[in-house]
């Protein structure tokens, strides 16, 4: 069934088409309409979950590891501010192995006080353990949700949903939502390896010594590691059921591309605008999308990109002090690529705070990453300096 | 592509006006985006709602700059705002106003003017109060009417699935205001 609707309700519906069986929520702009279509849902019947309201995100987080370790599905979301009061508890569910799922609403960090996008919340968060996944349509918003339930519980370690504010969150476009008998074949009730069982006590968060500490962290990064092989595998069985497929990064008109954008979140999608406009003119010209960004998918990145003269990544983020953050990690992927393939990469901070990212701002950096002759800077910002 | 600016103020049904011309046009086979202008919303303070169409995916994910059209809700925007700020010379301006569409003589050179007295139609038949009436359902029905794009029957649907209350009162107005509506095209000089 298709319908229009806005990205937040996309979130809402593929949490209801997950069974999701505890919901716990604190609501922020520009997030709130997800846990209050969910809060109706479960108030009408739609979604026979539990609703916890609490009295900040801190304690919304607290009930869904609680939840979470008794063994059952669970859902958050938040954005901002509600994610950074958050912090403590998100490194609580991932060294826990909770397959929770939350989406986040990328909005600006404060101050100064913002309610528009950009990515610094979540990547704020980029070494609590959590998996991280990219949204570029209301589309991909509400196929992730789904994905990310299977994901989670498959590999054990919570995943962030993430999409823009506004430019999805308050945006209207069709959704086909999935049956719900197809989305039970794709997703079976989760069956915990561990969990809290008065009929079964085992100890959860107990003090763990450094000759055990350090191997519970192994154990983490391995997850993270076989998360690189089962996302892809889950995107896929998706795929098979319902003929949408995204992959842990996307390649769009990539053969023979000299220049590569590299775009994550909306921006993508204005890019790919770009892209065929300079291809209809003869430009070789491709983008390179990252959804996933926790793993960071190094090895495909750097397949994609390797043999390109020049990279232009976008970053609607920054790092104080360093530069814009998928520029950054990307500069690291091609670190092992031989210098004859390893292409120049210009790094361009822009959107921030919610500015408008149209086609005559990434046509700009196009033409300006062909001309310059080398970057003067890691960090360019647009808009500011450019 | 189209894209449409909507000129509204909080309270007057704008963002619902934008979601119900994506639904519409979604059911007549066209690909859609609708949105609100991103900020914070205050009872009676302009509020802009967008809309893009298309009849393959819609790439852009920016705000609207330069609409084809526009739809003004409220008309004492039109002295308050730079409502027709970067529309496309030759455009429509569809007007919720009881004057008649030539008189906007600071306008009909190079646009085609629209007006419907949708606040009226609404308020007769109980859709808002006489000092707010809400206007969205009416001037969807007109939209129907001025752009050709999309026939009643969508109009309709559309109500039903996005409007929760009033369902008939709601596509009565619709009805009405696409029978009302009166366009003044480009270029067509005023005799009042």
């Amino acid at each position: 069934m298709k319908k229009v609707m806005i990205g937040n309700h996309a979130v809402s519906w593929g949490v209801q088409r997950s069974r999701v069986e505890v919901i716990s929520a604190y609501p922020i702009t520009p997030q709130t309409q997800i846990v209050e279509e969910l809060s109706d849902m479960c108030a009408d019947g739609r979604l026979p979950a539990r609703y916890i309201k609490v009295e900040s995100e801190h304690s919304a987080m607290a009930a869904c590891i609680g939840a979470s370790a008794a063994g059952v599905r669970t859902f958050t979301a938040t954005s901002a501010q509600g994610l950074a009061l958050m912090h403590e508890l998100l490194h609580w569910a991932a060294g826990g192995r909770l397959p929770i799922v939350m989406a986040d609403v990328n909005r600006a960090m404060a101050p100064g006080w913002n309610i528009w996008t950009d990515q610094n919340d979540s990547l704020s968060q980029r070494d609590t353990g959590w998996i991280q996944l990219y949204c570029e349509t209301n589309q991909e918003v509400f196929d992730t949700t789904v994905q990310a339930f299977r994901l989670a519980e498959q590999i054990n370690l919570p995943v962030m949903i993430i999409l823009d504010a506004f430019f999805l969150s308050h945006t209207s476009e069709p959704v086909d939502l999935t049956d719900q008998e197809i989305v039970d074949e794709f997703l079976p009730q989760r069956v915990a390896q561990y969990k809290l069982d008065p009929s079964d006590p085992h100890a959860f968060g107990a003090l763990v010594r450094p000759d055990a500490y350090m191997e519970m962290r192994w154990q983490q990064q391995e997850a993270m590691r076989d998360t690189l092989r089962v996302m892809p595998e889950v995107d896929e069985a998706w795929g098979a059921l319902t003929g949408r497929r995204y992959g842990a990064i996307e390649e769009y008109r990539t053969e023979d591309a000299e220049l590569l954008l590299v775009t994550s979140g909306t921006i993508t999608s204005t890019a790919r605008h770009v892209v065929d406009a300079r291809r209809s003119s003869g430009e070789k010209i491709g983008l390179v999308k990252i959804k996933m960004f926790r793993p960071f998918p190094t090895a495909l990145l750097r397949s994609a990109l390797a043999g390109a003269d020049r990279v232009a990544v976008l970053d609607r983020n920054i790092s104080p002090g360093h530069g814009g953050i998928f520029a950054e990690e990307t500069r690291s992927a091609l670190y092992d690529v031989p210098l004859e393939d390893r292409p120049t990469l210009f790094g361009y901070v822009l959107g921030l705070g919610g500015r408008d990212v149209t086609p005559s701002v990434i046509e700009a950096i196009v033409d300006r990453t062909r001309e310059a002759e080398a970057p003067e800077r890691q960090d360019l910002w647009v808009g500011v300096e450019l | 592509m189209r894209e449409l600016r909507i000129h509204g103020r909080g309270g007057q049904g704008t963002v619902i006006a934008s979601k119900l011309l994506a639904v519409a046009l979604f059911r007549e086979g066209h690909e859609v985006q609708s949105f609100p202008a991103f900020g914070v919303e205050r009872r009676g303070a302009p509020v802009t709602a967008f809309l893009r169409f298309d009849d393959s995916p819609i790439r852009l994910r920016c705000e609207i700059t330069a609409p084809n059209h526009l739809i003004v809700l409220d008309p004492t925007l039109i002295d308050a705002v730079d409502v027709t700020a970067g529309l496309e010379a030759g455009g429509t301006i569809l007007i919720n106003t009881d004057r008649d569409p030539a008189s906007y003589v600071e306008l009909t050179p190079r646009f085609t003017v629209a007006t419907v007295d949708a606040s009226e139609i609404a308020v007769r038949h109980g859709l808002g109060t006489r000092s707010q009436p809400i206007v969205n359902t009416a001037i969807v029905g007109a939209s129907s009417s001025v752009f050709g794009w999309f026939g009643m029957e969508a109009v309709e649907a559309a109500i039903a699935d996005e409007v929760p209350v009033k369902l008939e009162e709601n596509v009565e107005a619709a009805r009405e205001a696409a029978e009302a509506v009166r366009v003044a095209p480009t270029g067509e000089m005023s005799n009042v």
